[in-house]
């Protein structure tokens, strides 16, 4: 298992650097250079070969490479081309925990509901509840994101006025546990958006899963020892099936970052996907770079964590 | 006489499927057997929600083709004396920021979504079988180099992928929007398809046919792909639904069809507007709903296919 994790970790150095090339290769790929916008058309066309050459952006491409990576591996992401050339860290930084606490909303959402329902689904297939939750789960994976965002803020804020529609904070002058509850308040119908198409395919999952198990020879043998129901349920079953879906929950980060820059969006959250987005649509590429970088680098961490978890939990799975 | 002619096929049909192993033991003349093909139709069409599914995508497929004869209105042209007009006899579901019929850009986005949803689809599966294909067939050292790279796509999010290299691209036309989106989409289907091209290179028939000298193309045109067909038009049938839903995601946070071309996506923008959002509901939640129902129908047929050609599927 050692060997495993080892190896495992070894492999995600040369993805990551095979990241961090294609990100670069995206940005140069790119029409123009900081240049092109930054300085006045009228300028000289010496002067601004002047500029790109203090740049270095004539020198060869491993070389640009290697200056990049190395500054971006301190912690310089360069400078932002809209934002009155601030560094792209600050700006990254501003908004990071926001996205980080909008994702932990979403996993929350997802857990309490989606683990819960699937586990009674199975115990009661053919139910009403059964029916409902997999009703929610078609309707889940069916609706857009953007569009339920859409109806929960005309819903819930503006007919019933139950939640703030957009931002992560009413005011400057709310501070200590009235700040965190006034921010949680603001995160519900986002974080909600957000884990929807995640709560629907947990379900999905925990209630086959749940169903897999129970048909298993273990769970019967413990049934005919004697066992309660109750302890069959949380010492045998859930501990067997809930590996696969805590192992699938390492992978849910791409798919939380997809839908961050969408949900934020919608409820005008400042937070990455927003900035990712403005990124995009200005042209500003060393903020589209860095946070491509960064999404990606959580990916990876992602999966990494999800393998190790797996090896860990799983001590019936043998590796070569 | 005409009605008997209808109707014998028909019982004989039925009377295949069930009493076909009883006839050949009862040494009855032994009728010609299903297909596989006819076998899985026969349990699709058994399917309540499939079929359902089938009927709501023709109907929206017949209200896309015959926008014209459903509108008299331009989806395109705006009219700047008819802003925001809430829905009358003239506009059924009023008109946008820019005057354009509602109704009528319901209509005509329907055919832009369903498009981009289709032939993004069609572009991601030929990649996908391609690569797929190649990879789990051959092995060794081409397996490695395309799943190295699928891991490298797939260490992107989709959606930040797909955002990047529209923002370096220029001006984002229906085929560059479809091209970009199939470019950024094929590792999943890619890895499917070599899983199963892997299990099925070991089994006897696949060494049946390379022992008696088929070529390698012919192996895995004629021998291997159609074993996974109901594996491809399972997947390619979810993909049309997970197309269209982010085709309207990107065209919403703008990225995507530019205006004027109308699509369901890009109609919701509007919506971002608190005015708009609270005051013209008439203006956003049809193209929500359309695409709604769509996917929902597209899904069902998906899951519908599934279970016909698996029938094991449907138990767990």
């Amino acid at each position: 298992m050692y060997k495993y994790i080892i190896r495992r970790i070894l492999i995600f150095v040369p993805m990551l650097f095979a990241l961090s090339v294609v990100v670069f290769a995206l940005a140069k790929a790119a029409p123009g250079d900081p240049f092109t916008t930054m300085l006045d058309p009228n300028v000289d066309p010496e002067v601004y070969e002047e500029r790109r050459e203090a740049e270095g952006l004539n020198d060869p491409l491993p070389v640009q490479y290697y200056h990049w990576i190395w500054s971006t591996v301190q912690g310089d992401f360069g400078e932002s081309l809209i934002y009155n050339g601030r560094p792209v860290l600050d700006l990254i930084s501003a908004r990071f925990l926001n996205t980080i606490y909008l994702g932990l909303v979403a996993l929350f959402f997802t857990i309490i509901v989606a683990i819960p329902i699937g586990i009674y689904s199975a115990r009661n297939p053919y139910s009403w509840l059964d029916y409902f939750a997999t009703g929610f789960g078609f309707f889940g994976l069916a609706i857009p994101n953007f569009f339920f965002g859409l109806l929960a803020i005309y819903f819930f804020s503006i007919k019933m006025g139950w939640f703030p529609s957009q931002g992560t904070i009413s005011g400057t002058d709310v501070a200590g546990m009235q700040e965190f509850f006034d921010r949680l308040h603001h995160m519900i119908l986002p974080g909600i958006t957000l884990g929807l198409a995640g709560t629907a395919t947990y379900m999905r999952y925990m209630r086959s899963e749940v169903l897999d198990v129970l048909g298993s020879d273990y769970i019967r043998t413990a049934k005919a020892k004697g066992m309660t129901n109750r302890n069959v349920l949380y010492k045998h079953t859930l501990r067997n099936a809930l590996i696969p879906i805590i192992t699938l929950m390492g992978f849910e980060f791409g798919v939380l970052i997809s839908g961050a820059v969408i949900t934020e969006r919608v409820f005008n959250y400042p937070g990455l996907g927003t900035l990712f987005l403005q990124g995009v649509i200005n042209r500003d590429y060393p903020i589209v770079m860095a946070l491509a970088l960064i999404f990606g680098v959580f990916i990876l961490v992602g999966n990494l964590l999800a393998d190790i978890f797996y090896s860990v939990v799983d001590p019936r799975i043998r590796y070569d | 006489m005409d009605k008997e002619t209808l109707n014998t096929p028909n019982i004989n049909a039925v009377k295949t499927i069930e009493d076909n192993s009883e006839q050949n033991i009862n040494g009855k003349k032994p009728q010609k057997s299903k297909s596989p093909f006819q076998l899985a139709l026969r349990r699709f069409l058994k399917n309540k929600l499939a079929v359902i599914g089938v009927f709501t995508l023709i109907v929206i497929i017949a209200g896309s083709l015959s926008a014209p004869l459903l509108t008299d209105h331009s989806p395109t042209k705006s009219n700047l004396l008819m802003v925001e007009h809430p829905p009358s006899d003239e506009h059924l579901l009023g008109t946008d920021q820019s005057g354009r019929d509602n109704w009528s850009r319901l209509l005509y986005g329907s055919r832009i979504s369903l498009i981009v949803g289709f032939s993004a689809m069609f572009f991601t599966l030929i990649i996908g079988i391609i690569l797929g294909s190649i990879s789990g067939y051959y092995g060794g050292k081409i397996d490695n180099i395309i799943m190295r790279f699928t891991d490298l796509i797939l260490a992107l999010p989709f959606l930040v992928l797909a955002l990047t290299i529209m923002a370096i691209v220029d001006d984002i036309s229906v085929s560059l929007f479809v091209t970009i989106i199939a470019l950024v989409s094929w590792p999943n289907l890619t890895r499917i398809i070599r899983g199963s091209f892997l299990s099925l290179r070991e089994q006897e028939f696949v060494l049946g046919a390379k022992a008696i000298g088929a070529s390698d193309m012919r192996i895995i045109f004629r021998h291997m792909i159609p074993n996974i067909m109901g594996l491809i038009v399972v997947n390619a049938t979810l993909m049309v639904a997970v197309m269209i839903i982010v085709e309207s995601g990107l065209s919403f946070i703008g990225m995507g069809i530019p205006q004027p071309q109308p699509t369901w996506g890009n109609m919701l923008t509007e919506a971002l507007s608190v005015r708009i959002l609270t005051q013209h509901w008439y203006a956003w939640i049809p193209p929500g709903l359309c695409i709604l129902i769509t996917v929902l129908a597209i899904n069902f047929i998906g899951d519908g296919l599934r279970d016909a050609f698996d029938p094991k599927s449907n138990q767990r």
